[in-house]
């Protein structure tokens, strides 16, 4: 253990001077916006992420790249550590110049520190990126009305999925209202069937629950007031009613019995549902291009789809949505190639990129998608799923997005507890209310 | 940081001034090892313990934030909760890797080739990385696909006992070694003496065996003690310090309040608590057990 011990206070040494060098390389200011040289894309590294690594090869074989005398380099981060990497690297002399985010407050700090090109003239200007993609699309990923961010990924809405095969089995019909829902439950575990999959393990497929909980209890005011920085909101009568609704989910065993021993991140979850043990998956529109490279034949054949039921005597709207609108990327204030990292954003508002992730089941937010969506692999996913967020009256962002990163990690871990019994809905409450 | 104290221990009760200089190397020896620990050991921990007087996200510069840190540490409820797991996890992985490891190992130093062969079998685990272990076992507890088909992570008692489980299956090979070698360095004479006045295995086993390996179960010991309060890669990837925060262990604390919050201030806070803590358990368990005397085991021969 000695030997271990050691060698972990050594990486963290080296990260502590890693970072300070930083913390000098920034004071003495290097030098930003010159031209050529080789930039550095970090992206979240999923099943998506071909879609990234197309666009980077034909921009590095285009006049624009030759143009701006930069080629970019592709680094894939595994998906669970990325925040954290990004982070370590953006206090480092070894930024990315290019990042994927989520935009809101994943990337606030960032702004705070000055470290990121404020692109909102550079898209007033430039007809391809004004035009390009769809306005609240755009303004979804803005801070104070200025914009940081271009969407390089498709929308995610969280979507109920469920297996047709497994509901045609047991004459059931997706759920349309809670009680519905309550009554498919127990028709499946009477077949022995885990009503939903869920990745406990990673807290935020918990999250999802909860965001659409509240949503239909209270409306999408109530977490709208918490985003603004009131806690007392989390006191609405909406979060107690939904922390006492998954507890009841809980108890009866909607989620089977070791959820949380279960991670979306390694594939558990999705193969759970795949394989047919469980009927349900409350997850992100990515679970559509995950299963599809994971089990291409479930994909194809048994992957149903349907918006989150309505709550009997609840506030929210059917079609109101959670998720995340997109993602994006960011440009480093400090690239050493700016103009490449500008020609290669305005790549991804290319029919070509666009074209590719429909074709990888992604629907893209830019103006020219509605017309693509037939070459999709499955043009009525696709086609639900652009209506759905079309039609939206709110988008909520989701909520470890949208707080604070420094209240969002206790916020997750007040989730967990809920879920894995270690607190009440009434304790839980009384915890989020803590939060600043 | 305990091995930088045992030496200044064992010079003061060292043996008379004379001829101490005779045979040793000149200061100079020392230097390439001062100056590693000085730069990857020393300079790091004055960085975090001057951290954890800042206010820092990781970006720009460190603000200077006077006590808060130190002041929300006292306050912080999960300490008080991880300081107890730490413990919990210490004692209960020091009592399973010691009998496990002395029984093992004292077996294995028997002379036979089929013991020499199991015993370089033994040893792979502590080959593999941590991390690949962790993985691995993740992988075996899964619910759904996994060898046991229950909530074992999801549990308290099932994700502590993982931990330490997991951690024992990668450790115990070393420890074991450790007590090999110090089975092996126990004169044949005693057991042949025991063997006339007429005692059987067992009471050789616990009449010499057992005192023997004083000092080896003492540097085992602390070696074990010390590195599980360091533990993390394990907790990391097995629970994440969950269910809830059940078994969120001081350098699982430490690395959420960084990596997480990016509160680096206090995750330094944490880091220099767990410092202090570690030196001062050492330096105890050095003095309680005699370590620093390291007094002969073959007083009286």
């Amino acid at each position: 253990m000695e030997s271990y011990s050691r060698r972990w206070f050594l990486g963290a040494g080296a990260t502590t001077l890693v970072s300070a060098a930083g913390l000098t390389a920034c004071g003495s200011g290097s030098g930003s916006g010159g031209s050529g040289g080789t930039i550095t894309a970090f992206v979240y590294g999923d099943d998506a992420v071909k879609v990234q690594a197309k666009a980077v090869s034909r921009f590095n074989a285009s006049a624009a790249a030759k143009k701006a005398e930069g080629k970019v380099k592709l680094e894939k981060v595994p998906g669970s550590d990325y925040p954290a990497k990004l982070r370590t690297a953006m206090g480092s002399p070894n930024a990315p110049d290019v990042f994927f985010n989520w935009g809101g407050g994943s990337i606030k700090a960032y702004k705070e520190a000055g470290q990121l090109v404020d692109l909102t003239d550079t898209i007033k200007s430039d007809p391809v990126l004004k035009d390009g993609f769809l306005p609240s699309v755009l303004a979804a990923g803005a801070l104070g009305g200025r914009n940081y961010g271009i969407p390089m990924r498709g929308m995610q809405p969280v979507i109920l999925f469920y297996n047709k095969t497994l509901f045609a089995e047991h004459k059931l019909q997706p759920p349309t209202t809670w009680d519905h829902l309550l009554d498919i439950n127990a028709k499946l575990k009477k077949a022995n069937i885990t009503p939903f999959a869920l990745g406990g393990a990673d807290i935020w497929p918990e999250l999802m629950w909860l965001e659409y909980l509240v949503d239909r209890i209270g409306g999408p005011e109530v977490f709208d007031k918490i985003k603004n920085g009131d806690s007392s909101g989390w006191g609405d009568p909406a979060v107690l009613k939904a922390a006492e609704t998954v507890k009841q989910l809980i108890d009866d065993g909607a989620f089977g019995k070791g959820f949380s021993s279960v991670a979306y991140t390694n594939g558990g979850a999705p193969a759970v549902f795949a394989k047919g043990k469980a009927a349900m998956h409350l997850m992100g529109s990515w679970e559509y291009s995950t299963q599809l490279g994971k089990f291409p034949d479930f994909a194809k054949k048994d992957l149903g789809w349907c918006a989150f039921p309505k709550y009997e005597g609840g506030a929210g709207d059917i079609r109101n949505v959670v998720g995340n609108p997109t993602n994006y990327w960011s440009v480093n204030a400090r690239t050493s190639n700016k103009d490449a990292a500008l020609a290669f954003l305005r790549d991804c508002a290319s029919e070509s990129y666009a074209r590719d992730l429909v074709a990888n089941g992604d629907i893209p937010t830019t103006s020219n998608a509605a017309k693509l969506l037939d070459a999709s692999p499955n043009p009525g996913f696709a086609k639900f799923q652009y209506q759905m967020v079309q039609q939206a009256p709110a988008f909520t962002l989701s909520w470890d997005q949208a707080v604070d990163p420094s209240s969002s990690t206790p916020m997750l871990t007040e989730i967990n507890k809920l879920f894995v019994g270690k607190s009440t809905p009434a304790r839980f409450v009384a915890a989020l209310k803590e939060l600043k | 940081m305990s091995t930088a104290v045992t030496p200044g221990n064992g010079r003061r009760a060292g043996r008379p001034g004379k001829g101490v200089r005779a045979g040793r190397p000149h200061a100079s020896w020392a230097l390439p090892a001062v100056l590693f620990f000085t730069f990857f050991a020393v300079v790091p921990m004055a960085l975090a313990f001057y951290l954890s007087f800042t206010k820092w996200n990781g970006l720009g510069d460190p603000q200077p934030a006077g006590l808060a840190n130190w002041k929300k540490l006292l306050d912080d409820d999960r300490l008080t909760q991880s300081l107890t797991v730490t413990v919990l996890l210490t004692v209960v992985s020091w009592a399973f890797q010691t009998v496990v490891s002395l029984l093992l190992g004292v077996w294995a130093a028997g002379r036979q080739r089929n013991r020499a062969v199991l015993s370089a079998v033994f040893f792979v685990p502590f080959l593999l990385s941590s991390t690949a272990i962790s993985l691995l076992f993740y992988a075996l507890l899964d619910p759904n696909f996994g060898i046991i088909h229950r909530d074992t992570l999801g549990s308290t008692s099932g994700a502590f006992l993982a931990i330490v489980f997991v951690g024992g299956w990668q450790f115990i090979p070393f420890h074991t070694l450790i007590y090999q070698g110090g089975a092996r360095q126990i004169p044949e004479v005693l057991y042949q003496a025991a063997a006339i006045d007429g005692a059987g295995r067992y009471r050789q086993f616990f009449s010499i065996t057992l005192p023997q390996l004083r000092n080896t179960a003492t540097t085992s010991g602390v070696l074990m003690i010390v590195g599980s309060l360091t533990y993390f890669e394990t907790v990391l990837i097995l629970t994440q310090g969950g269910p809830g925060t059940d078994t969120a262990i001081l350098p699982y604390l430490m690395y959420e309040a960084g990596f997480k919050s990016y509160d680096f201030g206090y995750a330094s806070a944490i880091a220099s608590f767990l410092v202090v803590a570690a030196t001062a358990l050492s330096l105890l368990l050095v003095r309680l057990t005699g370590f620093g005397a390291m007094r002969s085991t073959r007083e009286g021969m």
